[in-house]
């Protein structure tokens, strides 16, 4: 495979709406799931992406894949326009990424033994014919850690780690170099969310995937990721390497999400609350900066004019007006939320 | 189907484990194989005539009896089972085929094809079930042929709306978002993905819409529209015989009894059959 | 003083196969129990036995003893725990949606039980929601009482139900993974108020959850189950901090925060068993990595540690397993 100039992906002002019906069918509204999204990913780097439920992230994860229809912005792979690209340049999208997803069970075919869904994609995208697929079958699921004779099981007869590993044996069937991987532990059972990580670990470092790994525990997603993405109500409010964003959170959203990830030491209270209010629904967003209604830190022109957009940094990128306040580059917010040394 | 529910739980009640499919299947067996035997098996030809053996009661020579024409029961009994097994067959595949087709393809496809289809549907439902049946077989001319012309066209709108229903729950289910991740085309998600998990529960109505066609059939040929005599089919025979039900019971009574007890085999396979594919009809 | 002690409970199901295996835990009055557990360990159910409200038919309870106030709850008539249930234990759980009425407002959902076990009149009742909703921390309690279920967000739904549950004024609460389905943020906040409201009511809580770092800063006690049984108790200090059960310390380890975060993280081997598989011995031994023949053919009984007054364990190596001096350091 020729190398290109281009990332991997390549995500660039990216909107995802939803129309919605108002009661009884009148005035129509849309839900803005995701808005103005950029990002990028290189080849066998791991992008975590986090928020709340609402905030937007498995709709992008979606939208990535084509699997959502983008309603503004362009995302390219590999340089080729996915967003109404050409068909062909779709069908090499879908050569080249998969995904894996939260309930292990519901996202496996239940009327499909675990080997009959694999076989399908590998005769689907031409990997292996004939008497090769059983045995490429077999090589798949060892590799995911599952025992060969598991092909010919129902989900149903499965744990949800098996079925997890099963689901990603398939999605590698198809060899990708992209897989956006929405939730997959959070269904888990601890001891098995542990082996799950292993597993995506180990299968990076073999076949240097790029994973988009679409989480709302921070704990995993500092374990995994290169770099994280944090999205509040569609939008990234900050981006940056993982040790960056979970030691020194420039937006106040981060470090309160930072702060609140529990941890097991009984001498460490719970953390005060660093949030106000509740999630607002992603049907009314807030004028101004999105996140003001919660922020702690908020300042009254932080309810005004356009939502703040992403301020750079070096490799740290965050949406937040309150830096440009102070004249040194710590800012108020975080030096309350270094809890984490 | 609450008429092929209460027989079912009834059975449930009287068999021990509620093994309602293994009695179901024995029971359509059983019918079968005298379907296929009854050249060998009957013990008279259904339709030679015999002026000196009207209206006998059951005896020993003729078991069920014989009826005006001297005509033995037992033996067209026997030979109607081929005829009734036809309709249940036919009838039901038919509307099934057609209905699981335009269920699967409106439920997945939506949008403005989907509501023709659901219009169309509610058109059709408008109308009572057996008036809409007789007004298209008069319309084509009395046969068994128009039966079951009739029958596809009106009985494929409870398969279409069971189905749609089902495509609908399951299409945002992730295991269709999974397979569209993987680059699989329309019809293999359609066809390979979709409609397996979809017609568990329309087999299931199938088995006790045999029932129901085995029942519009009998009464469709009751009326002179379907088979036509003289054929031996249970409806017909019942039709013939009510002119003798005070004098002589028995050629109502042993093909009616064919009906209930082909019926029964239906209902029990399929509620052994829901049960099997964890679908309830 | 102890409040409700559990002891040698055993809950089997229709083939006989104990589900929940002899077990026994005690909660004080204002204290934090949390029941740690994967799927299938047990947990949900011991806590459903003590509202005598197992799910599903086949289950019944074959032995041990529930004593709420020193009397055996086991030994209730029907009549007698519809009493019990609401007015001594509430009970809250993991999806609010599904489990508060979409059709009634949030006020008469909490005003039910209270009319119901006070005989409040309509308005005392409703007046006593509105008070409750400021208790949970709902903004606006006045106008939010007559809200629906679905005009609620998840995080104050969790708020609603622990009002619904708190309304006949229980002495203890049992919060079945109350914050699971939450976001961290909101996690927090229904976390502060299960603290406050221990702080404040004095109201006893079992917290069932299989998150650790949960465990760790609302709990006081933490019972441990795994495949039914119960395999450590102990304050939280000494379980987190000296675990004496190989299960607890795995649990621990395998948690992604656990060591600074970085490369492999450490494993549980192999997943927990199915009911109809327990294996026999010690029910952990096929994924324990210092088993021995005794665990694979001898139960091990819970075991109170010497020198530690109430951390107690059921491992036959519960020594060695502390001296391999696994200590959490953060």
């Amino acid at each position: 495979m020729a190398t290109s100039t281009y990332p991997l992906l390549e995500v660039e002002n990216l909107s995802v709406a939803f129309p919605v019906s108002g009661g009884f069918g009148f005035g129509r509204r849309s839900v803005h799931a995701v808005n103005d999204v950029s990002l990028r990913i290189q080849a066998g780097e791991t992008l975590g992406l986090v928020g709340e439920s609402g905030s937007g992230k498995s709709t992008l994860g979606r939208a990535i894949l084509h699997l959502e229809r983008a309603t503004a912005g362009t995302v390219r792979f590999e340089g080729r326009l996915i967003t109404g690209g050409l068909p062909s340049d779709i069908a090499s999208l879908r050569e080249q990424t998969a995904m894996i997803f939260q309930d292990p069970f519901s996202s496996l075919n239940p009327r499909q033994t675990i080997g009959e869904g694999i076989a399908e994609v590998l005769r689907v995208h031409g990997k292996a014919q004939g008497a090769a697929i059983p045995a490429r079958v077999g090589e798949l699921l060892t590799l995911v850690g599952l025992d060969p004779e598991h092909a010919t099981r129902r989900p149903q007869a499965l744990s949800g780690g098996q079925c997890q590993r099963a689901g990603i044996a398939r999605a590698l069937a198809i060899e990708p170099r992209l897989i956006v991987a929405d939730e997959c532990v959070a269904a888990l059972d601890v001891s098995i969310q542990a082996q799950i990580i292993n597993l995506l670990m180990d299968l990076r470092e073999r076949m240097g995937l790029a994973i988009l790994f679409i989480a709302h525990d921070l704990a995993v997603v500092r374990r995994l990721c290169d770099r994280v993405a944090v999205m509040y109500l569609g939008r990234i409010v900050e981006m940056g390497p993982t040790h960056t964003i979970f030691d020194q959170p420039l937006h106040p959203y981060t470090s309160a999400l930072v702060a609140a990830i529990p941890e097991i030491d009984p001498d460490r209270p719970l953390p005060a609350d660093l949030l106000r209010g509740e999630p607002p629904s992603p049907l009314s967003i807030p004028a101004g900066c999105p996140f003001h209604p919660r922020c702690i830190h908020a300042l009254p022109a932080c309810g005004h004019g356009p939502a703040p957009g992403l301020r750079h940094r070096a490799d740290h990128a965050f949406a937040c007006v309150l830096h440009d306040r102070s004249s040194d580059s710590i800012h108020p917010v975080t030096k309350g939320a270094l809890q984490h040394e | 189907m609450t008429a092929t529910q209460s027989v079912a739980a009834i059975g449930r009640r009287v068999l021990p484990g509620g093994n309602t499919l293994t009695v179901g299947i024995v029971i359509l067996a059983a019918w079968v194989l005298v379907a296929l035997l009854c050249p060998w098996i009957a013990p008279f030809d259904p339709i030679s005539q015999d002026a000196d053996a009207t209206l006998l009661p059951p005896n020993p020579a003729h078991p069920f009896g014989t009826d005006n024409f001297g005509r033995d029961i037992l033996s067209r009994v026997m030979w109607g089972t081929r005829i009734d097994l036809q309709i249940c067959f036919i009838g039901v595949a038919f509307p099934f085929v057609l209905g699981t087709i335009v269920g699967a393809v409106s439920g997945y496809v939506g949008g403005a094809l989907d509501t023709l289809l659901m219009r169309l549907i509610d058109i059709v439902l408008a109308f009572p079930f057996l008036v809409l049946m007789l007004a298209i077989i008069a319309i084509l001319g009395p046969g068994i042929s128009s039966f079951y012309i009739a029958m596809a066209m009106v009985g494929w709108v409870s398969y279409a709306r069971l189905v749609r229903s089902q495509v609908l729950s399951l299409k945002h289910r992730d295991f269709i978002l999974a397979a569209r991740s993987l680059g699989y085309s329309h019809g293999r998600i359609l066809f390979f993905h979709l409609l397996p998990n979809a017609l568990a529960s329309s087999i299931v109505f199938a088995m006790s819409d045999c029932v129901l066609v085995l029942l519009s059939g009998a009464s469709v040929s009751y009326l002179g529209l379907g088979v036509q005599p003289p054929v031996a089919e249970w409806g017909v025979m019942v039709a013939e015989g009510q002119g003798f039900i005070t004098t002589a019971w028995w050629i109502t009574t042993f093909p009616g009894l064919a009906i209930v007890a082909l019926a029964m085999g239906f209902s029990f396979l399929a509620d052994g059959l829901g049960d099997k594919l964890g679908a309830r009809p | 003083m102890t409040l409700l002690r559990v002891s040698d409970l055993t809950i089997q199901d229709r083939l006989g196969t104990a589900l929940v295996d002899g077990v026994s835990l005690s909660v004080d009055r204002g204290e934090i129990l949390g029941l740690v557990g994967e799927s299938g360990s047990g947990k949900t159910l011991a806590c459903r036995a003590m509202m005598r409200l197992l799910p599903g038919e086949g289950l019944t309870i074959r032995g041990g003893e529930i004593r709420l106030n020193g009397a055996d709850v086991l030994t209730y008539g029907e009549k007698q725990m519809m009493a019990v249930r609401g007015r001594e234990i509430g009970m809250i759980f993991q999806n609010p949606a599904s489990h508060l009425n979409p059709v009634m407002t949030i006020g008469r959902q909490i005003a039910e039980g209270r009319r119901r076990h006070f005989g409040a009149s309509r308005r005392e009742a409703r007046q006593h929601a509105i008070e409750l909703l400021r208790q949970v921390g709902i903004p606006d309690p006045a106008s939010r009482v007559d809200n629906y279920p679905h005009e609620f967000s998840g995080g104050m739904r969790q708020r609603a139900m622990i009002a619904v549950a708190l309304a006949c004024e229980p002495k203890l609460l049992i919060a079945d993974e109350p914050t699971t389905a939450l976001d961290v943020t909101v996690q927090m906040q229904v976390l502060h108020l299960l603290r406050d409201l221990r702080d404040r009511l004095g109201l006893a809580v079992i917290l069932i959850t299989h998150d650790l770092g949960v465990v760790a800063q609302t709990c006081d006690r933490i019972a441990v189950m795994y495949a039914g049984r119960l395999c450590e108790t102990g304050g939280k200090r000494e379980v987190l901090g000296a675990p004496l059960h190989p299960y607890t310390r795995g649990l621990i380890e395998c948690q992604p925060s656990s060591d600074g975060g970085a490369g492999r993280m450490i494993t549980i081997q192999g997943q927990p068993p199915l009911a109809q598989r327990f294996p026999a011995g010690c029910r952990f031994h096929p994924r324990c990595g210092s088993a021995t023949a005794e665990c694979a053919s001898v139960q091990p009984e819970m075991r109170v540690e010497p020198g530690a007054d109430s951390h107690a364990a059921a491992c036959h190596h519960a020594a060695s397993v502390v001296n391999r001096g696994m200590v959490h350091g953060h």
